[in-house]
């Protein structure tokens, strides 16, 4: 039973440790009353501030009763890398595309998961008073700059000095977990490929979707080799994108929707940097921490999930989520696809939205599109691959090679 | 009282220079923990003293790696391993003259050392691994 003290406690660590805790009600942390997201791809001629617009427009047309300018009263934008376009500071340019100037904004980093801890501080500064409604999101533009400047900055995320000064590329950090995964619980290449065929199905379904474009295992198998046992296939796409929530608290949200989403528990760990230093490089410890706090927090278990967005970065990444998550035993993600639980139309569909494998994966939008992609299955707005009756959602989104791990959980409001 | 030198990721490649790893050794809980640092990665606690590393491990894990980054373009397909030396403590590096469908988890590998230090920052040798 997760316990906390009573806010009003001014007191000092060493005092608080012989005050009498009391229980955490589910009483959501924060509520999301509007979302939105860019179209995913290749977005030749649109710059990370601009496509951050398109997200942010959605999200306002959404919620007519919100006027943005009047309104909201904080930003908080997940961004991983300054190199695609040469531009650091990129909070206030947001904040100034987006019509919100002066409002106080934040830019966070951490990696792939730069805009799930942008929402991690959003909730903060909802849960906390200081701020009523936010617009959190994240952006990246990628394509701008070859392949292989676009891996290399990826690759920033390893651990300098002993990986990336050895040749470890970020598909090849993957690929070691893959390879011990396999050899100790028999995963197979052909399970790993079943992730990426079944995420490239959703994407057909999800007009966002960088790719539309069904594939199969014979493909997945037959595709060029990026660092074994992981192929091209087997790789999420580099792409350009945002996406970005309006959050407030639950009492404020009635004013501005029939349909809010709660969001009604969050956990957030870490792991070591590099993937080398961890006793078990076959699970993934910070996001099993993570979880771990929020389902306390939200009174959930992970059989009571509706649908979930995992971060399928590599689709081992989508079978160890499975294991890390408790949607399966561990050492039983491979079995799992298998068994065909997680696609849609399964007991826990994942990755609806087509994932990071087929929706893309411009990395610091990847966060809170995953949120997005809930918000949308929760109200009933997912089209052609709506989740009949969702109500509650789960979305896991780890930076670098799991190093931070990010977990929240969402509740259909009435 | 202060290691000399200063348990560091420069003082580690320093090591590698004279052909050594180098890690610290915990006076606490007796675990290794590389790279060097000041506060032990494992308990938390401060009273470390420098260790060699044995010149030998086990491969934990290890892939080949196809699409490398442009410095490393012109070694490509190579294999990365991760090895774990006797201590616990681990470090990944490039396993080199093992053909590719030899790799096995559990094998035993050798250090070795560059000789040649690059002009510019990062002034670090690489180490390597190969077969005994």
């Amino acid at each position: 039973m997760r316990r906390v003290f009573r806010r009003s406690d001014n007191l000092g660590r060493a005092q608080r440790s012989i005050i009498e805790p009391v229980k955490v009600m589910t009483k959501p942390l924060a509520t999301i009353v509007s979302a939105g997201v860019s179209k995913f791809g290749a977005r030749s001629g649109m710059y990370a501030r601009e496509l951050f617009v398109e997200a942010a427009q959605e999200a306002f047309e959404r919620c007519p009763n919100l006027s943005p300018k009047k309104h909201i009263d904080g930003l908080f934008v997940g961004q991983m890398s300054e190199s695609y376009e040469h531009q650091a500071h990129v909070a206030p340019m947001i904040a100034d595309w987006v019509g919100l100037l002066p409002v106080p904004a934040f830019r966070t980093e951490a990696a792939c998961a730069s805009s799930g801890i942008a929402m991690r501080c959003a909730i903060f500064a909802i849960k906390s008073g200081m701020h009523d409604i936010v617009l959190v999101g994240g952006v990246e533009k990628m394509t701008n700059r070859p392949t292989s400047a676009a891996t290399e900055y990826l690759g920033m995320a390893s651990d300098f000095p002993f990986e990336q000064w050895h040749g470890v590329t970020f598909p090849g950090i993957f690929a070691m977990m893959a390879t011990a995964h396999m050899a100790k619980y028999g995963t197979t290449e052909e399970q790993l490929a079943k992730v990426a065929v079944k995420n490239h199905e959703n994407g057909v379904l999800n007009p966002k979707a960088h790719l539309q474009r069904k594939i199969t295992v014979g493909d997945v198998l037959a595709s060029r080799p990026v660092a074994w046992p992981l192929k091209l296939y087997d790789c999420s796409l580099i792409s350009d994108g945002a996406s970005c929530l309006v959050l407030t608290n639950p009492k404020l949200a009635k004013k501005f929707t029939d349909t809010p989403v709660h969001i009604v528990g969050s956990g957030h760990a870490q792991d070591t940097l590099g993937l080398f230093e961890r006793d078990d490089i076959t699970s993934m410890n910070a996001t099993k921490l993570a979880a771990k706090d929020a389902y306390e927090m939200g009174k959930i278990n992970a059989k009571d999930i509706d649908v979930a967005e995992v971060h399928d970065c590599f689709t081992i990444a989508e079978i160890m989520a499975y294991e890390a998550l408790g949607f399966c035993k561990q050492g039983a993600g491979g079995k799992l696809i298998d068994d065909g639980v997680t696609n849609l139309g399964g007991k826990i569909p994942v990755n609806t939205s087509g994932g990071l494998k087929a929706k893309g994966h411009p990395v610091g939008a990847t966060g809170t599109a995953q949120a997005s992609e809930i918000y949308l299955q929760l109200t009933g707005q997912a089209g052609k691959r709506q989740v009949e009756g969702a109500e509650i959602g789960l979305t896991q989104n780890i930076g670098g090679s799991a190093s931070t791990a990010v977990v929240q959980l969402y509740r259909r409001g009435d | 009282m202060p290691l000399t030198p200063p348990p560091t990721i420069e003082s580690f490649y320093r090591f590698c220079a004279e052909k050594k790893l180098m890690g610290v050794i915990c006076a606490k809980c007796k675990k290794v923990t590389v790279p060097p640092r000041v506060i032990c990665s494992h308990c938390g606690n401060t009273d470390l003293s420098w260790t060699e590393l044995p010149s030998r491990g086990r491969l934990v894990t290890y892939t080949v790696i196809h699409v490398a980054p442009p410095q490393f373009e012109a070694f490509a397909p190579y294999a990365i391993g991760v090895v774990e030396f006797a201590e616990g403590a681990r470090l990944p590096g490039m396993v080199k003259n093992v053909k590719f469908e030899n790799l096995k988890i559990g094998m035993e590998l050798q250090t070795e050392f560059e000789t040649r230090i690059p002009n510019e920052w990062p002034q670090w040798p690489r180490y390597s691994f190969r077969e005994p």
